[in-house]
């Protein structure tokens, strides 16, 4: 296929073919070029349907703020829906297809919708799909959703890698047009850490795409001359394909770096996009303006186009949508279009002014005066039609048009945290506001600055100024420095489907239905009508919406304000935003000191947080969870057991004023706690609930091991370095985590000591006698590595706790099964520990959950009144000490083969069903091998006075209902003999 | 003398490396750690003695002292992290203890840490992927506290140029080792 529209000069590479798709058919492009610019070369204006409508629609811009030239871009699980057809930088092999069109883009059977428009009005869902109203969710949301709605989702996995990164600067330019490029070159030339961030593939802005000159070249030659420079300067990071998506706080910016959507596959380990936090001491944005169109009937042809987009088209990628062009303008930039154009060979069919007292002398047709009012060509423009000033109209054939009506700075990014832009009556547009993000300025087109000389002077002086350079700066090049007025012109008399949003078909006629049914505010008429929603975000669309609403309202348009500018600027994939964190790298996982002894050992693991933890030992022969943990539990009451608690938080408390601090965070006393001892001790909230609990081993007068639950190892931590540092500050206490540093494992059941008197060097004696319960020590193992033992019990067995430097973790618990063969030791994993310590009565998470005290949990003697400690107060509340209040109990069904679950509630064994009847509720189950039945922790109102009593255990969601028994929590050994054996 | 075989905290006898490009990342384990913290109302006798046993002035904020035998990184308000050669300095919580007293609280941190070195040509390139710190800007001796892939770390720069340690978490150390040798791979 040969490009038939392209023209001679611009800045593409035509050494270079490459062959792409769009809607199966193939074309030839440059590198240089965007998917659009290469498709109007090759003569294709028709490029997408619209969101409602259906209306065929080309390009309207060359830039990010496309609202028509949508497309899904690459195929198969690389297809990525809503890409804009302007800004997609073309690709040998590039794939694309048209969106929102059945069968195919010529030919839509949607475009029935467009016929109907008289329905499809503002508000039409709304009024239409009232009822029923089941019917939303099921029938008609899924219908609307397929009719209209843009691009839509491959449904597969994104196979590519995103990465986040940081980058730091004094100054960040946000733009590289001429204010962008001169601000740049002020600071990087005074030596200043600059970066230069512009969406574009290449760095210029609108010098690429105008025929302006500097100095004796043209802009496009000046802007690649300042990019080398610029380049090699090593304190300046350029960054092209990289889009500045908000403005957030104290400096900080979001950006987006394209690094491989311009390839059809990423290169191996590298990632497609890459979102940067830029922390910039100061910023200048040099993000330009957009051009904004006229609306006029049927202006959303393809081929109708702003004027602007035109000369990018023709200038910078020598590809013109037409071989005849007309002009409507109310500036004098349509008349620069007319002779750019007309300079490429491109014939003019005539300028339409809306102005009347022009002095221009041109050598094409003007019609000074003139309003286009309307268009034909159903898949293209064909002709348009004019209506002179004198009333008579003229049909005018074309194949493209370019419209002019004015400028908008691009103001988004100096509202990111709710400034509003003001109103500025020469330029008729908002301009940047007095306040703007911490440390930014504006300069250039962003700051209403349009010419040339305006947009060099502006960078400059904003790099001189923010980042206070005083050398004496070389004289600006020469450039153009035309005055500015724009005369306000938003809409063509009398037109009624004037496309406003063409993106999401507002039209003229959508603003002043919403004005009449009284949806006046601009926040209102964005969500009534959908002006301004969607990829676009209305850059080309949401001045006129206002505009015209100032004007039925009888305000002026400052009055009727802007709606609110939110990141990103343009849109951003959620893959970018999510980077690395997806899959499993959502979290870091944690492993255990023996996790790769558990692992060869065949362990099944449960997620605990971050915590792989072992859950079950299974051996051969064992085809059911229940058989291994069974198993681990029995063999372990029989003769010994070892898990791996290093999971448990270890925090070391060591000060002069370490047992004092103690005996103030915990509820219990410490301070009167032996050297060589351990006591267990329960940590209140401020406001008196249970926080955590564990044990604290108290190893020297001044240095206490703290032990916290798995889940809370941190938050204690933390709410420990508070009390420290904020209520206590003149204790003389250091804390420091050392829940890594150790590997500790729990060896329980009453052949432990016998296993551990094998391990722990002989100097040291842990018989009963010399070592008894509660007992702690500095010791050594295995010939001479330091160690720590604690004899603390979680199984309700004759148990210790022995902790080596982590490093030899994973020995120890060799060494452990090594030495333990003879008395058959059991590894046992958290599932059958949870057996356990059901068995036994401890409170664990499920009893700890926030809503429980030290009475709930039968710890009240625990709050000692002889002293003050957080939470001994505010636990003394009446609504905390009722006596009908939920007390721990134990639960067992009166049929042994009964099951029971946590969660279910416990009602009266007669009476309703019902929450107003309900009596608690069951925290932990499981199965006891022990006791040969299921059991179960429950909180019960006033339950440590009903033990005997029978009740139901109802789970009305899942049909259970079972009669059980009220027992004491303490299944096992309630007097505690074993693990004082 | 013990016979427990001591395990790497990326789970092996052999420290892990990865070479990618110009840049080399390695398990270090030969490194012990202790934490030091100065006692209430002790703070000037524990500086210095601690300064006696380094040799040299102790870092402020956001700096490390490099030492022949010692580093010492500081942490917080008269708090250090204390590095030094392991295979010398099992007892290194011990020996600081023993010349600190009762001036100041120490705890062994050997085993808390992976130690990673990160070397060579373009690692300023991957420290940006993995960390909010002004990498360009940091000189030998910078050392700074930061969060890569969700995990709290320490950062040390060691050398003049391309060269940083990184103290990360241990039992998160394969994490952290798959997030560096990642930004690795995608940015040289």
């Amino acid at each position: 296929m040969t490009q038939e529209n392209r023209l001679t000069g611009g800045q593409i590479d035509r050494t270079t073919r490459l062959r792409f798709q769009f809607d199966g058919k193939s074309y030839d492009g440059h590198p240089g070029d965007t998917l659009a610019s290469a498709l109007l070369a090759n003569n294709v204006r028709l490029m997408g349907r619209s969101f409602k409508y259906h209306r065929p629609r080309g390009p309207l811009t060359a830039g990010s703020e496309e609202p028509n030239a949508i497309v899904a871009l690459r195929s198969g699980d690389r297809q990525e829906p809503n890409t804009r057809a302007t800004t997609a930088e073309l690709y040998d092999g590039l794939v694309a297809r048209s969106q929102n069109r059945w069968p195919r883009l010529a030919f839509d059977m949607m475009a029935i919708n467009d016929g109907l428009s008289d329905f499809l009005t503002a508000g039409f869902y709304y009024k239409t799909f009232m009822w029923p109203a089941a019917f939303w969710e099921r029938l008609y949301e899924p219908l609307i959703r397929k009719a209209a709605g843009l691009g839509s989702l491959s449904m597969q996995d994104d196979p590519d890698v995103y990465d986040k990164g940081f980058l730091h600067c004094e100054l960040l330019i946000i733009g590289a047009g001429p204010s962008g490029l001169m601000a740049a070159l002020t600071a990087g030339r005074a030596g200043k850490r600059v970066i230069l961030a512009d969406e574009d593939f290449r760095m210029g802005g609108r010098l690429n795409a105008e025929t302006f000159e500097i100095g004796d070249e043209t802009g496009a030659a000046w802007a690649e001359a300042t990019v080398a420079e610029l380049a090699s300067l090593p304190n300046v990071r350029l960054m092209p394909r990289t889009t500045v998506i908000g403005a957030f706080d104290h400096g900080i910016f979001g950006a987006v770096e394209r690094v491989s959507d311009h390839l059809a596959v990423p290169a191996p380990g590298k990632p497609r996009q890459i979102l940067w936090r830029i922390y910039a001491k100061q910023s200048v944005l040099c993000a330009g303006a957009t051009e904004r169109p006229i609306a006029f009937d049927n202006n959303d042809r393809p081929g109708i186009m702003l004027a602007s987009a035109l000369r990018a088209y023709v200038n910078r990628y020598a590809a013109t949508p037409a071989r005849r062009v007309a002009i409507f303008t109310s500036t004098d930039d349509g008349h620069r279009t007319a002779c750019d154009l007309q300079a490429k060979g491109v014939t003019i069919a005539a300028v339409i002014d809306t102005r009347t007292d022009l002095a221009f002398n041109h050598d094409y047709r003007v019609i000074r005066g003139g309003q286009v009012i309307d268009t034909q060509g159903r898949l293209g423009l064909t002709f348009i039609t004019v209506r002179l000033p004198n009333g008579e109209t003229q049909v005018v054939e074309c194949g493209a048009l370019g419209v002019s009506g004015g400028w908008n700075p691009n103001v988004h990014l100096t509202c990111h945290q709710r400034e509003r832009p003001v109103w500025d009556d020469t330029l008729a547009a908002f301009v940047p506001g007095e306040t703007l993000p911490v440390g930014m300025t504006v300069a250039g087109a962003a700051n209403g600055a349009f010419s040339t000389h305006g947009a060099l002077a502006a960078g400059q002086e904003a790099a001189i100024t923010a980042l206070q350079i005083s050398d004496p700066q070389p004289a600006l090049p020469w450039a153009e420095d035309a005055p500015v007025t724009q005369t306000p012109f938003w809409y063509v008399e009398g037109c009624s489907r004037a496309w406003l949003d063409q993106q999401n078909d507002v039209t003229v006629k959508d603003v002043k239905l919403s004005h009449q049914e009284g949806f006046r505010s601009v926040e209102h008429l964005k969500r009534y009508t959908t002006l301004g929603m969607a990829t676009d975000q209305g850059k080309t669309s949401n001045m006129g919406g206002l505009a015209i609403m100032a004007e039925l309202a009888g305000k002026a348009i400052p009055e009727v304000g802007t709606t609110m500018y939110r990141p990103p600027y343009t849109p951003t994939s959620i893959g970018v935003l999510a980077g690395r964190m997806r899959g499993k790298a959502f979290h870091p996982t944690r492993l255990t000191p023996s996790h790769q002894w558990a692992k060869e050992r065949g362990a099944v693991f449960v997620e605990v947080g971050n915590r792989l933890r072992a859950q079950w030992f299974p051996i051969k022969g064992e085809t059911h969870w229940r058989q291994s943990v069974d198993r681990e539990v029995l063999a372990t009451r029989r003769s010994v057991g070892v898990c791996d608690c290093t999971t448990l938080g270890k925090i070391d408390v060591q000060g002069t004023d370490a047992a004092t601090f103690l005996n103030f965070v915990y509820c219990n006393g410490f301070a009167k706690l032996a050297v060589g001892k351990t006591r267990y001790g329960l940590m209140l909230r401020e406001d008196g609930m249970a926080m955590d609990d564990g044990t604290a081993a108290r190893l020297a007068d001044d240095h206490f091991v703290v032990t916290t639950t798995t889940a809370n190892a941190v938050k204690v931590y933390q709410h420990m370095e508070f009390v420290r540092q904020c209520l206590v500050p003149d204790m003389d206490v250091q804390l420091i985590s050392t829940t890594e540093a150790w590997a500790q494992y729990a060896v329980a059941g009453p052949n432990s000591r016998k296993l551990l008197q094998k391990i722990v060097d002989p100097e040291f004696d842990i018989s009963n006698d010399a070592f008894p319960f509660m007992a702690c020590a500095n010791i050594t193992v295995c010939g001479g590595l330091r160690a720590r033992l604690f004899r603390i019990s979680f199984s309700g067995e004759l148990a210790f706790e022995v902790a080596v430097p982590t490093r030899y973790g994973d020995a120890l618990m060799r060494r452990l099964m090594r030495d333990g063969k003879e008395f058959d030791v059991t590894p046992y994993g958290t599932e059958a520990l949870g057996v356990m310590r059901i068995e036994k009565g401890h409170a664990a998470g499920n009893e700890l959950n926030g809503t429980t005290t030290a009475l709930t949990l039968g710890m009240e003697r625990m709050v000692s009144k002889a002293k003050d400690s957080i939470g001994s107060t505010l636990s003394e509340r009446p609504g905390l000490n009722e006596s009908d209040g939920l007390r721990a109990v134990g639960i067992k069904p009166t049929d042994p083969a009964q099951k029971i679950t946590a969660g279910g509630h416990l009602m009266n064994a007669t009476g309703p069903v019902d929450a107003a009847h309900d009596q608690g509720y069951v925290t932990s189950a499981a199965h006891s091998p022990t006791l040969g039945s299921m059991i179960g922790l429950a909180f019960l109102k006033a339950g440590n006075t009903r033990h005997g009593e029978k009740m139901r255990l109802v789970s009305p969601l899942t049909d259970l209902s079972v009669e059980v028994e009220i027992t004491s929590p303490h299944f096992i050994d309630p007097e505690g003999e074993r693990l004082r054996a | 003398m013990h016979d427990l075989q001591p395990f790497n905290a990326l789970a092996g006898r052999v420290p892990l490396r990865a070479d990618i490009g110009t840049v080399t990342l390695h398990e270090t384990p030969n490194v012990a750690l202790a934490s030091v913290a100065a006692r209430l109302g002790q703070e000037t006798a524990c500086n210095t003695a601690l300064r006696d046993l380094l040799g040299t002035d102790l870092p402020g904020p956001g700096k490390a002292a490099l030492g022949d035998s010692f580093d010492a990184l500081w942490t917080g308000p008269d708090q250090w992290m204390i590095c030094a050669p392991y295979a010398t300095h099992e007892d290194l919580a011990d020996i600081v203890k023993t010349r600190l007293g009762p001036s100041a609280s120490v705890t062994e941190q050997s085993d808390a840490w992976v130690c990673l070195d990160l070397i060579g040509p373009g690692v300023n390139a991957v420290m940006e992927r993995l960390c909010n710190l002004d990498i360009h800007m940091m000189e030998m001796g910078d050392a700074t506290r930061t969060t890569i892939d969700h995990l709290g770390c320490l950062v040390v720069r060691r050398t003049p140029m391309n060269g940083f340690r990184i103290l990360g978490p241990r039992s998160s150390a394969e994490c952290l080792f798959h997030a560096i040798r990642t930004a690795m791979r995608s940015a040289l």
